[in-house]
């Protein structure tokens, strides 16, 4: 007599690590002065620190350098945004790749939308982020953590910045719409690149820096 | 000859220096005008390089030079094979090894694209930063039933469906063993491993002295001899131009074996070109990308059995990742193809195996050296069967050993060292009785167990068995030598990394020459004191140098011997070699100290006869023709938590056969050391990638070895089958501590959990907490 057995398992052997990045934030103003807010790169200077540069590659490229100040540690990295399925005013995904010399590498995308909501507009992001290199190594679930606080902190000044933005105040020029030559949905697209750019390279960085 | 050292748990020579911090490592050598070097690792697992660019790197202040793979010239070119493929009828072997600094493509995370010279190691950190690579990354191959399909990316562009190697071995007819059956257990198991990590990372130093034409090479490696030989011929010299040193060493443990290691190749070759001494030591975060693994093979495996739990046959077809590279060939994928076996009669055996190349790291033996995912796969199908059939697992083991009568046994397979695999000697039943009876495994099971089950106490016991062959060829050498002050001097091919060979050797000598066990000063790991060897790897100190050792000894005291009647002009059987003297029997004042009849016999005047030796000095070569069968069985009570599934080891019995022993205390130090990696393997420690290659836990924060909190205290015991192939029935027993501890795991878990066995069973290492809560869903206890 003869009895067979065979058993399925499930193997632990490898994963899939994609770093999911999701939020939302109700901005207290119109989504149109979002979307016009988020063409001012003087609005996201401010909001991403440390932002050294961008530079306009092509109509759906862009260059970035930020330089990481966090206490007396600093680092630099460079990244290339590349836009796509612009749905002005409401919605467009981005992909974003980067380098942080020896300490490691990012890429991903990300899918950005706006909605109104009562007065005000929400503004929603799906990330997917693959770390590599020393940034991977010290371990995503540390990454997630101090990836949020950052968002937080980005969306705060951000909101902060419109607030103050929107409402007429003496010596301040109004909001004007600025002349552009690669259009305004770019620009929204470089302002949530940068964000989730700067979001996964400036606290790797940190990491690094404090787990040395 | 006395024996008053041989089997004594004497102390260890070397232990007040390394206590002292009196030893000398390699990060100890600072040398005058030595320079710092640091290398870039790609952070691809799998990438094109379009461009390097170190002109930045080469401009900042402080920095001598930067390499890449181009600038190597002639000298860049592949690695050598280590170990060919043993010769296994219609073997596939596609042989693919490192490379010192990646060239087109990168191959793994961690593999090194450029290494810049600086006048510190800070100053070569920074230029790392400076060096501008372009990167086009490329699909990755980690998980490895996905990269073996032929539409895969490919990790090297000629090796389709990423095999690096094909072996099929048989024994007998299974198909037909299988078809008598009364029961076929068919399981698919997992076994990841992990990292040696030893507490000293490797390190290099390298000195070309241009005056005396001479290079000597500091390395933290475990096989002086060949990193010799091989570098000399990699850079145009003599063997005699080059002495390779491996000083006192944290921690081998097999990834020190891997030979020719990048940084290995390019760092006297930096050497000898800027004409300045250079040194490199590896950093923790290096180690883990940079030196090599031992991981992931799944086994699809099936056992067939008559009703009584009779072995018929196995059928084991299994997938082995090698990593990026392959250049210890097929060593651990066989050892695990051998070590399936066990101490088991297994009259029909089928054993077929997929070496598959990855985008990680390589893989290289590490303590087991893959005889634990053999050992891991044959002890569940066992415990399986057993349940099925309903025998006592410890019962279904004794009525298949192989038994006393049957020694030597010949298993027919081709194991690591190219012969058929045979077992010289061995006694399982009464290892397997001693275990046993130490643990108490029958008042355990029937007494003590349901108690505390009874009080709500999860507890379990788990018993399991293995072999392991040990002391393989080719060969070793010493040299033993009488000084004219006494004292004995001991050489020996091999290297040391904590195994006590300063002492074991010692003991062999004291006794062999009369002499004080401090008296004896043994000599490891310089290629200027001893000419030949292998290498200190598969447990084969003991066995293969020691016996040499012994050898060698033996000829010196038939030197003193003849000496002596000479000198005292009376009989060989009236003399007496105790205390460093050698004396007349009965007649007192006719004593000579040894250094006295040393200098005797080595004038530097006067004539002597044909044939006559100065001093008393001798080298002996001993090369077995194959390895010894050590084997044992570990048992284990364990209590576990099943709501946080943190587990606590109450009692850890290991039985070990290694032949004779020569320092019992040395014995324990090494099976302690192996089963705290055993623990490790088995529920801590795994290497965890995603897949695109990255290694996501590359520090001691997520990559969990065992504390002293996890490590109990362990119980051995000895069992004693000399070995039959050496004069001194020495079997090895470096690897044993570490074999079994997973298939122990597993058993003794699934007992303390008592998980529903028809739907949940442990069939993969490692386990941890998080590991059991998933396998036990949503199943409460």
């Amino acid at each position: 007599m003869e009895s067979l057995e065979s058993k399925a398992i499930v193997s632990p052997l490898s994963r899939d690590s994609a770093m999911e990045i999701t939020g939302q934030r109700l901005i207290p103003v119109a989504q149109a002065q979002v979307w016009d807010a988020l063409n001012e790169p003087d609005v996201l200077k401010v909001c991403i620190p440390g932002c050294e540069s961008m530079e306009a590659i092509s109509d759906t490229e862009l260059r970035v350098v930020v330089t990481a100040a966090i206490g007396p540690v600093k680092a630099k990295f460079a990244g290339k945004l590349l836009l796509a399925d612009v749905n002005p005013p409401n919605s467009y995904r981005l992909s974003f790749e980067g380098s942080g010399g020896p300490a490691g590498f990012g890429n991903g995308d990300a899918l950005v939308r706006l909605t109104p909501e009562g007065a005000g507009t929400r503004l929603s992001y799906q990330a997917n982020a693959r770390i590599g290199g020393k940034l991977a190594q010290i371990g995503s679930r540390l990454i997630d953590g101090v990836a949020k606080k950052m968002v937080d902190e980005f969306f705060q000044r951000f909101t902060v910045k419109l607030a103050g933005l929107s409402m007429p105040a003496a010596g301040k020029p109004p909001l004007a719409s600025t002349t552009k030559s690669t259009g305004p949905s770019l620009e929204i697209a470089f302002a949530f690149a940068l964000i989730v750019t700067a979001i996964v390279f400036i606290n790797d960085f940190v990491l690094i820096w404090l787990l040395r | 000859m006395s024996t008053r050292y041989f089997g004594a748990r004497t102390k260890r020579n070397e232990d007040e220096r390394l206590l002292t911090g009196k030893a000398l490592f390699v990060d100890d050598i600072v040398l005058p005008g030595m320079l710092h070097a640091a290398f870039l690792r790609s952070p691809y697992a799998h990438a094109r390089i379009a461009k390097v660019d170190a002109s930045a790197a080469r401009q900042r202040n402080g920095v001598v030079a930067v390499f890449t793979a181009q600038d190597l010239g002639d000298y860049w070119k592949p690695g050598p094979l280590l170990v060919p493929p043993p010769p296994i009828r219609d073997a596939i072997f596609n042989e693919r090894t490192q490379v010192p600094l990646a060239k087109e493509k990168v191959r793994h995370v961690g593999e090194p694209v450029a290494i810049v010279i600086a006048e510190s190691r800070y100053i070569a950190e920074d230029a790392l930063a400076d060096i501008d690579v372009d990167f086009e990354q490329l699909g990755t191959v980690a998980a490895l039933r996905k990269a073996i399909q032929p539409e895969s990316p490919r990790v090297h562009d000629d090796v389709a469906g990423n095999i690096a190697a094909q072996v099929h071995q048989t024994k007998g007819d299974y198909s037909a063993a299988a078809r008598q059956a009364h029961l076929v257990v068919r399981r698919t198991l997992t076994y990841d491993h992990g990292c040696a990590q030893p507490i000293e990372t490797r390190g290099v130093v390298a000195h070309w002295e241009a005056r005396e034409d001479k290079l000597t090479v500091w390395d933290t490696t475990q096989a002086p001899v060949p990193i010799r030989n091989g570098l000399a011929a990699l850079l145009g010299l003599s063997e005699k131009q080059v002495r390779v040193i491996a000083p006192f060493i944290g921690g081998g443990f097999g990834c020190k074996v891997m030979m020719f290691y990048p940084e290995e190749v390019l760092i006297p070759w930096v050497a000898m070109n800027l004409e300045r001494p250079v040194k490199w030591i590896e950093d923790r975060a290096e180690h883990f990308t940079g030196t090599s693994h031992e991981r992931g093979q799944i086994h699809d495996a099936e056992i067939a059995l008559t009703k009584d739990g009779k072995i018929l046959g196995i059928k084991d077809v299994f997938l082995h990742d090698t990593g990026a590279y392959d250049p210890y060939g097929l060593t651990v994928p066989i050892n695990t193809q051998c070590h399936l076996l066990g101490p088991y009669l297994v009259p029909n055996y089928d054993s077929t195996f997929t070496a598959i190349f990855t985008n990680k790291p390589i893989v290289t033996p590490y303590r087991g050296a893959g005889r634990q995912h053999g050992v891991f796969v044959m002890e569940r199908l066992l415990d399986i069967a057993a349940r099925k059939l309903g025998i006592d697992r410890t019962e279904i083991r004794r009525r298949n050993f192989i038994s006393s009568e049957e020694f030597p046994y010949n298993n027919e397979i081709i194991s690591q060292d190219f012969v058929p695999l045979k077992y010289d000697s061995g006694d399982y039943s009464a290892i397997l009785a001693r275990a046993l009876e130490t643990i108490g495994y029958e008042r355990f099971v029937s007494h003590e167990q349901p108690t505390l089950r009874a009080q709500g106490i999860h507890v379990g016991i788990g018993v399991v068995c293995y072999v392991e062959v040990t002391g393989i060829g080719p060969y070793e050498g010493a040299r033993v030598h009488v000084q004219s002050n006494g004292k004995v001097s001991v050489a020996t091919g091999i290297g040391t990394q904590g195994q006590g060979h300063y002492t074991s050797f010692a003991q062999i000598v004291a006794d062999q020459l009369g002499v004080d066990l401090s008296d004896v000063e043994v000599t490891t790991g310089d290629t200027d004191q001893f000419y030949w060897g292998a290498g200190t790897f598969a447990s084969r100190g003991a066995v293969v140098a020691g016996n040499a050792v012994n050898q060698a000894a033996t000829i010196v005291r038939r030197k003193i011997l003849h000496a002596a009647t000479k000198h005292f002009e009376c009989a060989e059987s009236d003399l007496i070699a105790a205390g460093g003297r050698v004396s007349v029997a009965g007649v007192p004042g006719h004593s000579i100290k040894l250094g006295e009849l040393a200098k005797k016999a080595n004038p530097t005047r006067g004539a002597v006869e044909f044939g006559t030796e100065p001093g008393f000095e001798a080298t002996s070569y001993f090369g077995p023709p194959c390895g010894t069968a050590a084997s044992g069985a570990h048992a284990m009570i364990v209590a576990i938590d099943p709501k946080t599934m943190i587990l606590e080891i109450k009692r850890y019995v290991v039985v070990h056969d290694c032949g004779t022993v020569i320092n019992p205390l040395i014995v324990e130090g090494q099976i302690h050391g192996g089963v705290a990696q055993g623990i490790g393997n088995a529920f801590y420690e795994q290497l965890v990638f995603d897949d695109f290659g990255q290694l996501l836990n590359a520090s001691f924060a997520d990559y969990l070895l065992p504390t002293a909190i996890d490590v109990p205290r362990i119980e051995v015991s000895h069992v004693v089958t000399p070995s039959t192939l050496n004069p001194l029935g020495i079997k090895g027993v470096g690897e044993a501590g570490a074999i079994p501890v997973g298939a122990l795991f597993a058993q003794a878990l699934e007992d303390a959990l008592e998980l529903p066995r028809d739907e949940i069973e442990l069939l993969e290492i490692p386990l941890s907490p998080n590991r059991l809560w998933e396998l036990s869903g949503s199943w409460n206890p």
